[in-house]
C-alpha cells in the first residue's frame, strides 16, 4: 500500500514522474494506447486521487464518495496507473493490458476496481455526471462529482446539452476539467474545428470558469479543491502539454496514439528517471 | 377543431371485439404515467427524465405532486439519457422519458454505453412510438428502435399489449436492477383476454389456443392479431395468438411450440419488417430448421405513407383484415404446394 497521507508538491512531482515511467512501461508491453494525452493528464489525475477526491479502495462502495468519471476514456491508461498508485489493484496486474480477455481494456470499464461508468464514446462524462450530481442534489448528499474532457472532445454536442443543464439545476457539487492540450488525433484542435474561447463559452453557459496550468500541484490543487462559486458548476480549464515530460513526445499530434519503439521507450524513460534524480537532489 | 382521428378498428373488428366482450381500455402511455406515479410516491428513488416531454408523456400529474422526482432537460435527448444513468449510477431508479423515435435514434450510443454496458438500473421509455405521430411524417415515426435495440446486450425489451400488460412492466422496469426499454403508444387499447395468465416478462402470454396458424403480436397490434383469428374462425381456421410483450429475451419456447403444432406464422408489429418482432422469429425458426412459413405483417422497406396511426395500420394491413389475410394466403400456398 502506498503512503496515504498527505504528499507535498515535491512528492506528488516526483510520483508523477514514476507514473509517466509506469504508462509508458504498459502502453509498450500492451503495443498499444494514447500515449500523448495520457502523459498530459497524469498531473490532474495525480492531484485528484492523491488530494481531492474523496475515495479509496476501501470507500469505493459508500453511496457518499466523490465520483470521477473519465470522459477522455482514450487515456485511461494513465487512470489505471494512478488508480493502482492510490491502491485499487497491484500495478503488476496492467501487464496484461489490450490483452485477450483482461479487465484493463483500453477504455475504462466497470470491470476495473475505481472505475465508476463504462467510458469511451467521446462526449457522455459530462450528462452522466450531471445524472450524478443533480441524485447528490436531491438527495442532500454532501459527495462532489467530477468529469476530466478532452478539448478535442468538446466538439461533442452533448457536452453543451449537458452543459446548459448544469447551470440551470446550480450544479456547485460539478466539476468539468478540460485536459487542454489543444491537439486532437487529426492536428491543433484550432486547425480541425476551433473551440475558442473556451473559458467564455463556458462562461456564457452559466458556469464558474477557471483557467490553471494543468502541470502546476499548487493550482491544481486550488482548483479542485472547492467549487469556484456557489450555486454554479465549475469548470476548470486545465492547460497542458501532449506528451508532457518526454522531450520528443511533446506537442507532436504524432503521439496520439502512437506506441513506441523500444529504443523511444528506453530514450523516454532514461529522461524521466533523469528529471526524477534532479527532483530528488532538489529535495534533499 | 380538427376532425377526430378515424378509429384504427374497422366495423367487422369492433364487432369481434364487442362479440369477445372486451372493453376498451385506456392508451397504455397515460397507464404508464399513473403506473410510474403511484410507485414514486413511495419510493423516493424512483426519478423520471424528460425532455420537454411531459406533456406527451403525461407526467404533467408526477411533476406536480412529485416535483422532487422529476428532472427536465429540456429538448436535448443525448443528455436526457445520460443524465438518466448518472443518476442510477447513484442510487436512483431513473426513467428516461421521451418519444421513441427521438429517443432511440439521437441517443442510441447513450442507451448503448451509459446505461447498458456501464450496467445501471436505468428505464428507456419510448413513448408515442411506432406511427403514433403517423401524420407528423418520418421524422416522428420509430420504425427502427426495436431493430435498433434488439442488437444491443444487457437491455430487455418490453412492447406492452394492453393496460394490464403496461402497468405490470412498469411495475417489473421499477423493482429491476438492469436496464430495461418500454415502449408505449397513444392509441386506447382493448383489455385483452388473459385467462388467468400472469404477465411474466420473457414468457408470451397465450390469448387464444388454435393449431393452423400461430399469430404472434407486440404492443399494439396484438389485439389485430386476436380480431385476425376471430375472422379466420369464421372460415373455419383455428388461430394460436399470442402476446409477445417481451421482445428480449424472446420466448424462444412459444416459437418453437408454434413451429411444432402449427402450419404456418404471422408476426404483426408497428415497426419496420426489418429486424423488428418478425426478423426475430425468423432467425429463432431458421435455427430450428424445418419451420413453417412465415410472414411479416409491419411497415414495409419504402418511404412510409403518412396519416392517422389508423391510415397507415389500414394501408400496410396491420389490422385483423389484414393479418388474417396474410394467414389465408401462407395456407393457400401450402395446400398448392401439397
Amino acid at each position: 500500500m502506498p503512503d496515504r497521507g498527505p504528499l507535498t508538491d515535491d512528492q506528488l512531482r516526483r510520483l508523477s514522474v514514476r507514473m509517466r515511467q509506469d504508462v509508458l512501461r504498459y502502453i509498450l508491453s500492451a503495443g498499444a494506447g494514447h500515449t500523448g494525452g495520457s502523459l498530459s493528464c497524469v498531473d490532474i489525475l495525480n492531484v485528484l486521487y492523491n488530494r481531492v477526491l474523496r475515495v479509496s479502495p476501501e470507500t469505493f462502495g459508500n453511496p457518499d464518495r466523490d465520483r470521477y468519471v473519465q470522459s477522455k476514456g482514450h487515456s485511461v491508461e494513465a487512470l489505471y496507473v494512478v488508480l493502482a498508485h492510490a491502491g485499487f489493484f497491484p500495478i503488476e496486474q496492467l501487464e496484461t493490458l489490450c490483452q485477450y480477455n483482461s479487465p484493463f481494456v483500453g477504455h475504462p470499464t466497470r470491470k476495473t476496481p475505481g472505475i465508476e461508468m463504462n467510458t469511451g464514446g467521446l462526449g457522455h462524462g459530462l450528462p452522466i455526471c450531471t445524472g450524478m450530481a443533480i441524485g447528490g442534489q436531491r438527495s442532500g448528499a454532501r459527495y462532489r462529482v467530477f468529469t476530466l474532457m478532452g478539448d478535442g472532445e468538446l466538439a461533442e454536442g452533448s457536452n453543451w446539452e449537458a452543459a446548459m443543464a448544469a447551470a440551470h439545476y446550480k450544479l456547485d457539487n460539478l466539476t468539468a476539467i478540460i485536459d487542454h492540450n489543444s491537439l486532437q488525433i487529426t492536428g491543433a484542435t484550432r486547425d480541425v474545428c476551433s473551440n475558442e474561447p473556451l473559458d467564455e463559452k463556458f462562461a456564457a453557459f452559466g458556469w464558474a470558469v477557471v483557467s490553471i496550468d494543468g502541470h502546476d500541484y499548487g493550482q491544481l490543487t486550488d482548483a479542485l479543491s472547492a467549487p469556484a462559486e456557489a450555486g454554479k458548476p465549475t469548470c476548470v480549464i486545465a492547460n497542458t502539454t501532449k506528451g508532457r515530460g518526454v522531450s520528443f513526445m511533446e506537442g507532436d499530434v504524432a503521439w496520439h496514439h502512437g506506441v513506441p519503439s523500444q529504443q523511444q521507450y528506453d530514450d523516454a524513460i532514461a529522461e524521466l528517471q533523469a528529471a526524477e534524480r534532479e527532483l530528488e537532489e532538489a529535495a534533499l | 377543431m380538427s376532425a377526430p382521428a378515424p378509429s384504427v378498428y374497422s366495423p367487422a373488428a369492433t364487432a369481434h371485439a364487442e362479440r369477445l366482450g372486451l372493453s376498451l381500455g385506456r392508451a397504455n402511455l397515460e397507464v404508464f404515467a399513473e403506473t410510474l406515479e403511484e410507485l414514486a410516491d413511495s419510493d423516493p428513488s424512483i426519478v423520471a427524465v424528460t425532455s420537454d416531454s411531459r406533456g406527451s408523456g403525461k407526467l404533467k400529474p408526477f411533476g406536480q405532486r412529485l416535483p422532487d422526482q422529476i428532472v427536465e432537460v429540456g429538448i436535448a435527448e443525448q443528455n436526457l439519457v445520460g443524465i438518466a444513468a448518472g443518476l442510477a449510477a447513484v442510487g436512483r431508479r431513473s426513467f428516461a422519458v421521451s418519444p421513441a423515435c427521438f429517443l432511440t435514434a439521437r441517443s442510441l450510443e447513450q442507451i448503448k454505453n451509459d446505461i447498458c454496458y456501464s450496467d445501471v438500473p436505468a428505464t428507456v421509455v419510448g413513448i408515442s412510438a411506432g406511427v403514433s405521430y403517423g401524420a407528423l411524417g418520418s421524422t416522428h415515426h420509430s420504425l427502427h428502435d426495436y431493430a435498433a435495440l434488439r442488437a444491443i446486450h444487457n437491455l430487455t425489451i418490453i412492447a406492452p399489449a394492453d393496460n394490464y400488460e403496461a402497468a405490470e412492466a412498469v411495475r417489473l422496469a421499477a423493482a429491476h436492477d438492469k436496464p430495461v426499454y418500454l415502449r408505449f403508444g397513444k392509441a386506447k387499447l382493448y383489455d385483452l383476454p388473459r385467462h388467468g395468465q400472469q404477465f411474466e416478462p420473457g414468457r408470451a402470454t397465450l390469448l387464444r389456443d388454435g393449431s393452423d396458424v400461430a399469430l404472434f403480436g407486440i404492443g399494439e397490434t396484438v389485439i389485430h392479431c386476436l380480431l385476425a383469428a376471430e375472422m379466420l374462425a369464421e372460415d373455419g381456421v383455428e388461430a394460436r395468438v399470442l402476446s409477445m410483450h417481451t421482445l428480449r429475451p424472446l420466448d424462444a419456447d412459444a416459437i418453437e411450440e408454434a413451429a411444432r403444432d402449427c402450419r404456418a406464422i404471422v408476426t404483426a408489429e408497428e415497426h419496420s419488417v426489418h429486424g423488428g418482432l418478425g426478423g426475430a422469429v425468423a432467425e429463432a425458426l431458421a435455427e430450428r430448421g424445418g419451420a413453417p412459413p412465415l410472414k411479416i405483417v409491419g411497415v414495409p422497406d419504402e418511404d412510409t405513407v403518412t396519416g392517422s396511426q389508423a391510415d397507415i395500420f389500414r394501408h400496410y394491413g396491420i389490422t385483423g383484415e389484414g393479418i388474417s389475410a396474410a394467414a389465408q394466403h401462407l395456407l393457400q400456398r401450402q395446400e398448392v404446394a401439397r
